[in-house]
């Protein structure tokens, strides 16, 4: 345990006017671990990485630790991040989005990202509701729950993110929860690892905006929801569907090997320029592509 | 940026959208991202053409302007001369990130081709209605660098000015033209490499771990590393203090926006570009700008036929608005003709400048068509 806290302390920033923004028993303190841990264990340096963040709590993660670190405008993050690895495609870029920034206000980047498949990690920080601007329902509220923008319970369905990303193409979709922290850190560092757009749902929990109006009053009580319900997705795919109720498979969901767009326009930019250079034929999309669209599409994971 | 005659010097036949792309190209540009928007699209589709083909240049179609802009921040940040191009209705959305841009000192170069408004208004004819809203289009206060050009010729040269200007200063810098500046179609001689002066960004001297990204200097402007240079450092729209870390103490909140502010303020002679027409004996001005200065370019010519010594002023930079140009000129004469296609946004400054001075005619036109040369010329010998 101590050579894990100091394992993070080496990468905190030490001229930051600390204490950091989070609640006590907020999740996203535990994402800024698990990301630590995997770019450690990637044996990347702090100079190749770039963390670009959106705006609430999640976005302030990108402040704390010591990296290159760009703190966007709202739900824009993935724009940055496009132009930033576009530039410069040696980068790692990691965004990290809330479920607001991601889901609302960012949703058609996210989806465009994904589509274009530029070589980012998206890190979705989804706590079900806007938590830094006082407990407004997002786009990933579930239905009847209690916020401060639906006191009379939320009437709109909410987004499945693993199954909007896989559908709009994503290179890997994979969801983890900050309680099942050991396949977390696996997750962020394959994804962070992999070509392409890559993305992490993270179920995190939300006491303080989010459970307080919705009978979790503590942050344990957050915690115990998600243990109970963040399933693998091999025991979830095996549930009877009259059993599976609130609960959400966790794990890896989809997994492909296109180029980033980035290399895809090195390769371009390289044979408009040495003609007659041999250059290896553009990747062509594959029938077995759709086919995993379709399949996600059709098993309806939630 | 006058330019000596030489054969050598290759000449092509543009519009003035093409111009900006060369003007672009030879300023450095490696970074384009945009959506397509008319009537600024042929700049987009000559990037499109153009920047794969070069060593390190970089082309993207962004899903939208909001994204256009966030990309070429993105690229800016590290370490590229970017630029994106748009309309009226695009140049509403890029305002957020405009501001972004302005915030953390962020060079970029945004032209706004302007078409009638408001919304989609008359997406093929000419308009100048976006000049307030370049000036205070994004939230809260802030300095901004706005330039305008009249010709093909001026596309070329005004786009150069403004990554200049963008890179001198570190903030954005947004070059308005109109719809008939854009597309119309003039030979220009296309200067060589090196023939015009080109301005980089400076990068810090000292150390990564003396380096602070916002620190006060001799100009105003900071130093800034590209992403990845080992220059690791914070970049927020938050309020920050020197070191880019959020703050809202307020003698640190008091020091940045006022720095923001002095790195324009103090270089006003730099900035503030403008052409001066027969000024020397005139007693009438006209102060005009973008496509309707070469109107009143031919009106002068027509006045002067008439009898009437009248001199214009064409602004190239809009914004900081060139005062002292406009004090003097208000000196010299009775008064005051400043014609646009809107209902008064510039002449509103003029006013501001010269109205205890000199008495002020406006010649507005928003009906899509340009202000003729016997328009202008009407006003100056009528009064």
């Amino acid at each position: 345990m101590a050579d894990i806290t100091e394992l993070i302390h080496d990468y905190l920033r030490h001229n930051k006017k600390f204490p950091h923004v989070f609640c006590a028993g907020c999740g996203h303190g535990i994402v800024l671990g698990a990301l630590i841990r995997s770019i450690h264990a990637l044996g990347l340096s702090k100079d190749e990485v770039c963390i670009v963040a959106g705006i609430g709590c999640s976005g302030r993660i990108a402040a704390y630790v010591d990296f290159n670190t760009v703190h966007t405008t709202h739900g824009r993050a993935l724009t940055f991040a496009t132009g930033i690895k576009m530039a410069n495609p040696k980068l790692k870029v990691i965004t990290i989005m809330g479920d607001g920034d991601a889901m609302s206000i960012g949703g058609n980047h996210l989806i465009h990202a994904a589509r274009r498949n530029i070589g980012v990690t998206a890190l979705v920080l989804n706590n079900n509701i806007y938590g830094m601007t006082g407990g407004q329902c997002s786009a990933t509220t579930p239905q009847g729950a209690t916020t401060q923008t639906t006191p009379f319970g939320q009437m709109e369905k909410a987004f499945d993110i693993v199954t909007l990303a896989a559908a709009a193409g994503a290179n890997g979709v994979y969801r983890g929860s900050t309680f099942h922290v050991n396949m977390l850190d696996r997750l962020v560092a394959t994804a962070i690892e992999r070509p392409g757009f890559n993305l992490v749902e993270i179920i995190t929990p939300c006491h303080t905006q989010y459970g307080r109006k919705n009978k979790y009053k503590s942050a344990v009580d957050m915690f115990k929801w998600i243990k109970k319900n963040c399933v693998p997705k091999e025991k979830f795919d095996a549930l009877p569907e009259a059993d599976r109720g609130e609960k959400m498979p966790i794990g890896t969901f989809v997994e492909k090997d296109h180029k980033g767009l980035e290399q895809l326009y090195g390769e371009l930019q390289a044979r408009l320029n040495r003609p007659g250079r041999p250059v290896a034929e553009p990747e062509q999309p594959s029938a077995q592509h759709a086919e995993e669209s379709r399949n996600i599409m059709n098993k309806e994971p939630k | 940026m006058a330019q000596k005659k030489s054969k050598q010097r290759k000449a092509v036949f543009a519009l003035g959208n093409e111009a900006v792309v060369e003007g672009a190209l030879l300023a450095g540009c490696s970074f384009y991202a945009g959506y397509p928007i008319t009537p600024s699209s042929e700049i987009m589709e000559v990037m499109a053409a153009r920047l794969p083909r070069s060593e390190d240049g970089v082309f993207i179609q962004m899903e939208d302007e909001i994204a256009s802009m966030g990309a070429i921040i993105g690229a800016s940040l590290a370490g590229r001369k970017a630029m994106t191009a748009t309309s009226g209705p695009g140049f509403s959305l890029m305002q957020e990130n405009l501001g972004f841009a302005c915030m953390t000192e962020v060079p970029l170069v945004v032209v706004n081709v302007m078409r009638g408004g408001p919304s989609t208004g008359l997406p093929t004819s000419p308009a100048q209605g976006d000049v307030q809203q370049a000036r205070w289009g994004t939230h809260g206060d802030h300095p901004v660098i706005v330039l305008s050009a009249s010709d093909v010729r001026e596309c070329l040269e005004m786009t150069i000015t403004a990554f200049n200007f963008a890179e001198k200063y570190r903030t954005p810098v947004i070059l308005l033209l109109d719809e008939i500046t854009a597309h119309t179609r003039e030979k220009i001689e296309l200067p060589e490499p090196g023939e015009l002066e080109i301005v980089g960004r400076s990068y810090p001297t000292v150390p990564p771990e003396w380096y602070k990204p916002y620190e006060d200097t001799m100009r105003g402007v900071s130093p800034m590393p590209p992403i990845g240079s080992g220059y690791r450092h914070h970049v927020t729209g938050l309020t920050h203090d020197v070191l880019g870390f959020p703050t809202q103490r307020p003698d640190e909140v008091k020091a940045i926006m006022e720095r923001l502010f002095r790195k324009i303020d103090q270089f006003y002679p730099d900035i503030m570009l403008v052409e001066e027409y027969m000024t020397e004996d005139a007693d009438i001005g006209v102060v005009a700008y973008g496509s309707v200065a070469r109107s009143a370019e031919l009106a002068i010519d027509m006045a002067r036929e008439q009898g009437y010594k009248a001199g214009l002023i064409k602004l190239k930079t809009l914004f900081p608005f060139p005062k002292p140009f406009v004090n003097r000129l208000a000196a010299r004469c009775s008064r005051i003709v400043v014609p646009e296609m809107n209902m008064g946004q510039m002449s509103r400054e003029v006013k501001r400048v010269a109205a205890r001075t000199t008495s002020i005619r406006t010649v507005n036109r928003i009906d899509g068509q340009i202000i003729t040369p016997t328009q202008i010329c009407k006003a100056i010998t009528q009064g």
